[in-house]
């Protein structure tokens, strides 16, 4: 089997480079995209279904298909063929990485868009600290949360979570603001793919046991979750109606043809069934979850629906203003026009920000944060129902260690500077960059 | 010996109102781990004392103190970090005997329901001389698992778990069998000698010399609470400064230690699985160092927050409360409270499915090697705050209720929260001033007491 791909867009031509990578990896372990598994096995996975991680299979031949510095070379390359450079005269001066001229909000717009993070409301993150009496907000803002779960109003709750929710609310308020109910079909579903898992094994299925692997079981926290996140992305992989997405992406799944068949449409399937192939670091979008959801099928539809709202954004290519594109745009001119002495000091000793803050924001900041402040920003994700906030975080963090950064020399300096995340509180750091800085 | 050169002073501790005088420098002796060099060395006027030279300051071996501790001199100010008999509560024989002992007097004094909260350790019988006991109790529970462990060995060694009676007469048989009759031999020690008394001192130290291994067969939890599928215990630190009157403080930072691999019952055998100290995790096959198998208490009291609401949080963090408190008072009538003589205690707390906390036991020598560098910083700042409540640079006040990561847990009677009387809830459990899992913002605090304490001291001169 071959594969191949018929748009060609840039997001088209990015395409194909990920399917001739994953072809090519195909050809050279001489291992088929997709086989039946011989009942034997079958048997075998399905006994070891919950302690997955155990398995050690040889997966050194196995390279992650691309990782996210792959990915920002291609956004760096990314040109508009219809852009003349004489329109806009702002946008010339632009010196960051990104050189498409995408509208992204300045500083005012931002704190019109995020005015519940003001400095006057209440949030937690910052109004649950140790210091701060509960009379004054938390334990109000505990008792707003339960009311809104009691009422089950949806749009309430993505309206609440905006000021974040408290630890033990979370998990419902999160539910319920993507609708996600777990009746017996979707328990029923689940248990299916389950099925597809244990039948059929697909060649993406190492690519994620290399990335678990890799990364979540690394991770001093997330190792603990490692055997859900197997259970989540090998029937992730096998969820065709993840596809649905693709209505509203720009991108579009890669398809299989079944031998000789080539160009002919009844003879197309998608590959993987779920149009989506894992990327290094892929696993980390599950990882912060299983914080919060322990049942599978419930964990497998929070996942499912984070991933086709929001997530999906990060790893393809598009205009829309949570795309990665323009989360990389906004970075840059955030840094660039209200942090110019940072930015071109950076640039000078050839320190370009985005290449230390783009694995940040593709990633949504999961593995980078501590756990408590990732949910945190997540709550806001959510309540906003935009990823912007990652570009923000991320100015905001070079915001704040702006002191250190003036006197580094090199990138790697930089990268020292900024490689440990995990004391950082999120909620002041986005309060002091939007509300409190002089601009 | 331990006799300082040229010195005029009064004794210090947490008495107050004593007047106390500050030492030039501080000659420290320690064992070689690097942690507690790191901290000993960096601390500021601690200079380290060469091999025969007088101290005042040591952080012993047990096997040292053992030998040396009853003739060695010590000057009022000379601090030694482990009570003589310690293993009255960190062997898990002798844990079990003064335990079972104080809830009886609980029972008597105070009725049963009292007397109930000292039910935190699982059913446990001496072996041998409680061998028959044991068979009645086997016998009456058929079919539950039960774990074997030395009494006096550490990280795991020796352990195992069995179901049936076959498998530990075998054992009786085996290595185990002359041994245990040359210990057969020896009386309980409970039934000869009285707690407190001279003579237990002395069997004590007979018993501390022959080589037999002491076994307690414990009734194992076989539905312990699992994260991701894995079995954990819980690494507390608990400081006693003295028992008589008792005095201890608990450590906001600690560790929940996982299993590498999945918890089931169906594989008794696979020691890795129900074993979940580091030290045996680091033999499984499945062990990778750079994974590390430890969440700080923060992260696992936040996990279970998000999964089972703040309330029942609070409930087993103050059940935990109960048993470190519990478990102290137990001993603290038979433990030799020498002034000179401090702890820090590891406790190890296994928490079940049904959230109740179990004693699994207390270490008197905590591990002190850092497994990453998390852990360094906590063990390096653990220590640091030790050094700051044993207070041999004459700094505190002694109405200090935290220093640094330190509460005071205990203080001859519970300790409240706020400024003000103890808040006694009707409910039993003592509402302590502890805060096990919680945000541990040391340094700040401690630059504030110390701040305001150089502040009353310039006031007061």
């Amino acid at each position: 089997m071959t594969l191949t791909v018929l748009k060609s867009t840039s997001q088209g031509s990015w395409e194909k480079r990920i399917l001739k990578s994953l072809n090519s990896m195909c050809t050279e372990l001489s291992i088929p995209l997709a086989r039946k598994r011989p009942v034997g096995e079958q048997k075998e996975l399905l006994n070891k279904w919950n302690e997955m991680g155990t398995d050690e299979p040889d997966l050194s031949l196995f390279r992650p298909v691309y990782a996210p510095k792959d990915f920002l070379e291609v956004l760096i390359n990314l040109r508009n063929p219809n852009y003349e450079n004489g329109d806009s005269l702002s946008f010339r001066t632009h010196l960051g990485l990104i050189q498409v001229p995408l509208k992204v909000k300045d500083i005012p717009e931002l704190k019109e868009f995020f005015v519940e993070l003001g400095l006057t409301t209440g949030q937690l993150g910052i109004d649950d600290s140790t210091q701060v009496p509960p009379e004054l907000f938390e334990n109000e803002h505990v008792r707003i949360g339960q009311k809104v779960l009691a009422e089950q109003d949806s749009a309430a709750a993505q309206q609440y979570i905006r000021q974040g929710s408290p630890t033990a609310l979370r998990a419902e308020l999160w539910a319920l603001i993507l609708n996600i109910s777990s009746q017996p079909e979707d328990i029923l579903y689940y248990e299916q793919l389950k099925t597809n898992v244990i039948q059929h094994d697909l060649l993406v299925d190492s690519l994620i046991y290399k990335d678990v692997k890799l990364t979540a079981s690394n991770d001093d926290y997330y190792f603990v979750f490692e055997d859900y996140l197997y259970q989540v992305l090998l029937c992730f992989s096998r969820d065709t109606s993840v596809l649905g997405h693709f209505a509203y992406n720009s991108a579009s799944p890669p398809k299989s043809y079944i031998r000789g068949k080539l160009g002919l449409e009844e003879y197309a399937v998608f590959y993987p069934p779920n149009g989506v192939i894992p990327f290094h670091g892929f696993s980390m979008y599950v990882a912060p979850l299983c914080f919060l959801y322990h049942e599978p099928s419930k964990l497998y539809q929070i996942f499912r629906e984070m991933y086709v709202r929001f997530f999906f954004r990060l790893h393809s290519i598009s205009s829309h203003p949570s795309g990665i594109v323009s989360l990389c745009l906004l970075f840059e001119t955030l840094l660039q026009t209200y942090l110019p002495q940072l930015f071109y000091h950076l640039r000078e000793i050839g320190a370009q920000p985005l290449r230390i803050s783009f694995k940040w924001m593709v990633r949504a900041f999961s593995g980078y944060l501590a756990t408590d402040q990732l949910l945190l920003l997540w709550d806001r994700i959510l309540g906003y129902n935009s990823l912007e906030i990652l570009a923000v975080l991320a100015a905001a963090v070079f915001a704040f260690r702006a002191v250190n950064l003036m006197e580094v020399t090199s990138l790697a300096a930089a990268e020292a500077v900024l490689a440990d995340l995990s004391t950082l509180k999120v909620m002041p750091l986005l309060q002091i960059f939007l509300f409190a800085t002089v601009t | 010996m331990s006799r300082p050169k040229n010195q005029n002073y009064k004794g210090h501790g947490l008495s107050k109102g004593k007047e106390r005088e500050q030492r030039a420098s501080i000659r420290f002796k320690t064992t070689l781990v690097n942690t507690l060099m790191d901290v000993l060395r960096h601390r500021p006027g601690w200079v380290e004392v060469k091999d025969e030279g007088d101290w005042d300051f040591y952080w012993c071996d047990v096997s040292w103190l053992r030998e040396n501790f009853d003739h060695t001199y010590m000057d009022e100010h000379v601090r030694i970090s482990h009570f003589r008999n310690h293993y009255e509560l960190t062997r898990k024989n002798y844990m079990v005997k003064n335990l079972k002992r104080f809830r009886k007097q609980l029972e008597r004094e105070e009725g049963k329901l009292e007397a109930a909260k000292c039910d935190f350790f699982p059913k446990t019988f001496e072996m041998p001389c409680e061998y028959h006991l044991f068979v009645e109790e086997f016998r009456k529970n058929p079919g539950i698992t039960w774990i074997m462990k030395p009494v006096a060995r550490s990280q795991g060694k020796g352990i195992f778990l069995f179901r049936r009676l076959k498998d530990i007469m075998d054992w009786r048989k085996g290595t185990a069998g002359k041994k245990l009759t040359s210990s057969e031999a020896q009386p309980a020690r409970s039934a000869v000698n009285p707690p407190g008394g001279h003579d237990a001192r002395s069997s004590d130290d007979q018993k501390d010399e022959i080589p037999v291994e002491n076994y307690v067969a414990q009734r194992y939890i076989e539905n312990p609470y699992l994260v991701g599928g894995r079995k954990f215990d819980l690494r507390v630190y608990v400081l006693v400064m003295s028992y008589i009157p008792l005095r201890a403080w608990l450590y906001r930072d600690g560790f929940a230690r996982f299993s590498n691999t999945r918890f089931t019952l169906s594989s008794i055998d696979d020691q890795y699985v129900h074993l979940t100290n580091v030290a045996v995790q680091k033999t499984s096959p499945d062990y990778h160092p750079k994974k590390g198998c430890k969440w700080m208490i923060q992260r696992f009291r936040q996990y279970l927050a998000s999964k089972h609401g703040p309330e029942a949080v609070e409930t087993l963090f103050s059940d935990m409360d109960n048993i470190f408190i519990r478990s102290l008072q137990s001993v603290q009538k038979v433990i030799i409270s020498d002034k000179h003589c401090f702890e820090l205690y590891g406790y190890d707390i296994l928490i079940d499915q049904d959230l109740k906390p179990w004693l699994l036991e207390v270490n008197a020598s905590p591990s002190l090697t850092a497994s990453s560098q998390e852990d360094y910083e906590l063990k390096t700042c653990l220590l640091e705050d030790t050094l700051h409540v044993v207070d041999m640079e004459a700094r505190l006040t002694g109405r200090e209720k935290r220093v640094g990561g330190f509460d005071l847990m205990w203080n001859d009677g519970p300790v409240s929260r706020e400024e003000g009387a103890p808040d006694l809830s009707g409910m039993g459990n003592f509402v302590t001033n502890t805060h096990l899992g919680c945000v541990n913002d040391r340094k700040k605090q401690l630059r504030q007491l110390f701040r305001s304490l150089q502040s009353q001291k310039k006031a007061s001169s």
